[in-house]
């Protein structure tokens, strides 16, 4: 096979200008435009050696090449946040050739249009909260037990305190995801992480984006730091800004009423 | 393989940055965990793509949680860390 796709990276609103002409994309190919229906598709000409259906399977399974194109398609959508507000579209989304770009728009030209409205001006950041792994207590620390029944009762005590240390961070969780819902437009909460992929110490508490205008951003990272900043039960990590993400699907906004949902992250 | 242009930077250009509450200085670029959430986790799914369509997004995710499984040589025990009862 020695054809070529189009990878379509987002849909934006007409740029006022052009791509920066150092930009690149996955597989190293500029990205240009292609424009129908009122509407921009920002694409880039990828290898049908890499994306079509069987190749691309057996890629999303290889770790390393995962990593480089979710880069390279972040890459270019961090690129069109300073030119417009980007729809970014899913890893991997592929056609055939322009044309295939163009029905695209055309079967979603409502939807886009629509979305790009509500999104217009506004950024992700995304917040994470993690229970803190604390030292054990230095009574549970001390001498050995002094009988089977001595040990068991230590042991109870112990999980006991784990149990109550983590109800306590699921607690300053909800109270930080519930004080930061209240100054987003909307929210979006995602499963948590799964700590082997991640490599972050501690249990994964909450991970949720939240939708703010551009302009309150400042404010915004200034409550996260003020609310989660010297905390000893949890630890704090905030990621952004984003493009709209979480929330350029048409059904987020249904979904998500910025009143604390919190299900799925917790427990 | 390697994409020799998209080579990941140590130092984080335009877009998101990472903050940790215990390092508050210290902005590092973003993890592969955070951009999955949202490039395979969200984001706009189109109908009429050639490769992944709404259907094939789980077969994604499990292949991810073999891949993650097979790199991870110890698979901690659900118990680890906690009383069965």
């Amino acid at each position: 096979m020695s054809g070529e796709l189009r990878y379509v990276y987002a849909v934006t609103a007409p740029l006022a200008g052009p791509l920066p002409a150092e930009l690149r994309g996955v597989g190293g190919a500029a990205p240009y435009t292609v424009e129908h229906a009122g509407l921009v598709a920002v694409t880039g000409v990828v290898p049908e050696a890499d994306f079509a259906e069987e190749p691309l399977r057996a890629h999303l399974e290889d770790l390393r090449w995962l990593e480089e194109t979710a880069r390279a398609h972040q890459g270019v959508v961090a690129a069109l946040t300073a030119l417009t507000c980007p729809l970014p579209l899913r890893l991997a989304t592929v056609y055939l050739d322009d044309d295939g770009v163009r029905r695209a728009l055309e079967e979603g030209r409502e939807e886009f249009a629509a979305t790009l409205e509500r999104l217009e001006g506004r950024v992700e950041w995304g917040v994470k909260v993690y229970a803190r792994r604390r030292a054990p207590e230095p009574a549970a620390a001390g001498a050995a037990p002094s009988s089977g029944r001595d040990f068991l009762r230590r042991r109870k005590q112990e999980v006991t305190a784990r149990e109550n240390a983590l109800e306590e961070a699921e607690e300053l969780g909800r109270t930080l995801h519930a004080a930061l819902a209240a100054q987003a437009e909307d929210v979006r909460v995602h499963p948590a992480q799964n700590p082997q992929l991640s490599q972050a110490p501690g249990q994964n508490l909450l991970n949720a984006a939240y939708l703010v205008p551009r302009e309150r951003s400042e404010e915004f990272v200034e409550r996260v730091e003020q609310l989660g900043g010297h905390d000893l039960a949890v630890r704090v990590e905030l990621t952004g800004p984003w493009a709209p993400y979480s929330f350029a699907s048409g059904q987020a906004g249904a979904e998500g009423n910025a009143e604390g949902r919190h299900d799925g992250a917790v427990g | 393989m390697t994409a020799p242009s998209a080579e990941p930077s140590a130092v984080p250009g335009p877009g998101p940055v990472a903050v940790d509450s215990e390092r508050p200085m210290a902005r590092r670029q973003v993890a592969l965990v955070d951009l999955l959430d949202r490039l395979l986790g969200s984001g706009v799914v189109l109908a009429g793509s050639l490769t992944l369509g709404i259907a094939d997004v789980d077969l994604v995710r499990i292949d991810l949680r073999a891949l993650i499984s097979s790199v991870n040589e110890r698979v901690p025990s659900p118990w680890e860390g906690g009383n069965p009862l």
